[in-house]
């Protein structure tokens, strides 16, 4: 059992030392905050992480009191939403704090994603770090998913119908699984019962626990920095790394400027643009499900349409669900497709630089793609960028291995 | 601990307490599992449905709900059955060779029980969007008339039959139903009876 009475006594209460001595406290404190040393050059990149967190609380928080108000039936689940907006007090604003909140989410952890790719955070030491992190996209996903279909609109229904049926494209039990995911012949009240099951206690639980892991998993091994270089191997006399510093009070109090600057932009676009132009929430999905006729115009929130671009490329069912499958569970494999000596982009070669650009422009034209009509030029241009976005990964072993590196220094560099 | 250990013994209670305990775990599990099966109430709403055709003009189509599922029903008038082979050589499967999409009764050039009368699940057999009706021919040179899936692009002609080079794998669905008067067909029923 961990002994710390002789510090508490100095600085705690008796009562810290009655807590502490049956529950580590002070101890958890020190490990995971007041004493967890995190490079004095992070630049504004990594911002992302604790945002996702305030992201994640908002969620519970708007979606708990949506629950209250909302009814998980076909019959009352568009009229109940339409309910929240006009007659609940204050209804409108959590609604749209809510379906902001998605968007952001996935803002957020794409952009969290992409800052581990510039500066190699998912390499060795941090492998778990990263498949964590992967789960818990997947699991947002799912989530983003069964919630979309709550509101029981137009674009609900036919989204999730046309998802759902991605499943039958798998030999023989794919007919099968399809009917047992929807638990009826058909989109019907049945599916909006589980999904509402799925999106508001499965997935957050096992999302909750896997940020919890995540941040476990972190803490042991200690956070990347932009210049990639380990700064546990540079200890002052006192333990502590010389170019880290404890994120509390050091890195609370400055990402606490960041949390405010992106509560601006999310309250601007709640109050301003909750709709974002049909980004955020599709104009089809004002119009409650109608089983009779889908929408002229089909298309998935923005933060899928990348994958839904690549499945469409292909003008094969089988082969369009095994492409996007893979584009969507690839990024896992990066720890072991990098073979990089070096972690940063600032020590990379030409090589990863443009694969990495090239990367980029293909990801944003895919989901910019996915919004548009499945003809003509844009089906060429699909698949273009589609190849493109393979070949990032597939070509990754042999380009990060013959790439001209430049030496990385001893200890952390400061820009500006 | 001592050395007067059973380790043979220990190895087989350890690997006996795992299986059983995963057996149990499993056994467990199927209740779960199955009970997001279609249940007893949803298989019951699969009831074979009436639909009077008695009122459809010729080119004219009907869409109605079997089984949760949308359904067309359209009557091809002389000209349109005129169409049918034009568009073979562009099909995937002209001659309805893929099993489960049709009972053996519609196994012909027509995709029907009578000629005039198509009915195909209005259900994409790519991903399942309700294809949109484009029945008139042209403006492309190798469109003869059909359904026109909005979501992903894909085209059938009018007897449902998928075209080569889209998503959706197969022609569409036909559903079991049978005539049980002369202007009424009865959706979900077995037995093609005319």
């Amino acid at each position: 059992m961990a002994r710390i009475e002789s510090e508490v006594g100095t600085r705690g209460s008796a009562f810290m030392k009655w807590v502490d001595d049956r529950f580590p406290f002070t101890e958890t404190m020190k490990y995971h905050i007041t004493e967890y040393y995190a490079s004095k050059n992070f630049n504004w990149w990594y911002i992302f992480g604790v945002l996702a967190m305030v992201v994640l609380v908002i969620q519970l928080l708007t979606g708990i009191f949506l629950t209250m108000n909302y009814k998980p039936a076909a019959v009352d689940a568009f009229a109940s939403v339409e309910y929240i907006m006009r007659d609940v007090e204050w209804g409108w604003l959590i609604r749209y704090m809510h379906s902001t909140g998605a968007s952001f989410f996935f803002i957020v952890v794409y952009l969290h994603m992409f800052r581990a790719m510039l500066y190699g955070s998912y390499q060795k030491p941090r492998e778990l770090i990263w498949l964590i992190g992967m789960l818990i996209f997947f699991v947002l996903m799912a989530e983003g998913f069964a919630g979309y279909l709550l509101p029981w609109g137009q674009m609900s229904y036919w989204g999730a119908q046309v998802i759902i049926s991605l499943f039958g494209a798998i030999p023989f039990v794919g007919e099968a699984l399809v009917e047992w995911i929807r638990g009826d012949y058909a989109i019907s009240d049945i599916t909006l019962n589980r999904f509402f099951a799925f999106h508001v206690i499965l997935l957050p639980l096992i999302l909750i626990a896997l940020v919890f892991l995540h941040i476990v998993a972190l803490h042991h091994v200690g956070s990347n920095n932009p210049d990639g270089v380990d700064i546990k191997k540079n200890k002052g006399p006192d333990g502590v790394p010389l170019d880290g510093v404890a994120f509390h009070p050091y890195h609370t109090t400055k990402d606490l400027v960041g949390i405010i600057v992106f509560l601006m932009i999310f309250s601007s676009v709640v109050f301003f643009a909750p709709d974002m132009g049909g980004y955020f929430l599709e104009h089809a999905n004002f119009e409650p499900a109608n089983t009779m006729a889908t929408p002229e115009h089909i298309a998935p929130v923005w933060y899928y349409t990348p994958y839904y671009a690549i499945l469409r490329a292909v003008p094969d069912k089988f082969w369009g669900f095994v492409l996007f499958g893979l584009s969507v569970v690839l990024p896992v494999f990066l720890p072991w497709l990098d073979r990089s000596r070096v972690k940063s982009i600032r020590y990379r070669g030409w090589m990863y630089k443009s694969a990495l650009g090239i990367f980029i422009v293909s990801f944003v034209m895919l989901g910019w793609l996915g919004v548009q009509p499945a003809e003509g030029v844009y089906v060429m241009l699909a698949r273009i960028f589609s190849i493109l976005y393979f070949a990032f990964f597939i070509f990754m072993p042999y380009y990060t291995t013959i790439d001209k590196t430049k030496p990385v220094p001893d200890r952390v560099v400061y820009h500006g | 601990m001592t050395d007067d250990v059973d380790r043979n013994r220990r190895h087989f209670l350890t690997v006996a307490t795992a299986v059983t305990g995963g057996a149990g775990l499993v056994a467990v599990a199927i209740p779960f599992l199955a009970s997001l099966k279609p249940s007893a109430r949803a298989q019951a709403l699969g009831a074979p449905v009436e639909v009077p055709i008695g009122s459809l003009e010729p080119g004219e189509m009907i869409r109605v709900m079997w089984r949760g599922r949308l359904v067309y029903v359209l009557r091809r008038d002389e000209e349109m059955l005129s169409r049918l082979p034009s568009s073979n050589d562009l099909l995937r499967d002209p001659d309805s060779e893929v099993v489960e999409q049709q009972p053996e009764f519609a196994v012909n050039e027509y995709r029907s029980l009578k000629p005039e009368y198509l009915v195909v699940e209005g259900s994409c057999t790519h991903l399942g969007c309700a294809p949109l009706a484009e029945f008139e021919v042209g403006p492309a040179d190798d469109w003869f008339g059909g359904f026109f899936c909005p979501c992903h692009g894909s085209r059938f002609d009018l007897a449902g039959r998928v075209y080569k080079g889209v998503p959706a794998p197969t022609n569409l669905r036909v559903p079991p139903y049978r005539y049980i008067r002369e202007d009424v067909i009865m959706i979900g029923a077995e037995a093609g009876s005319a």
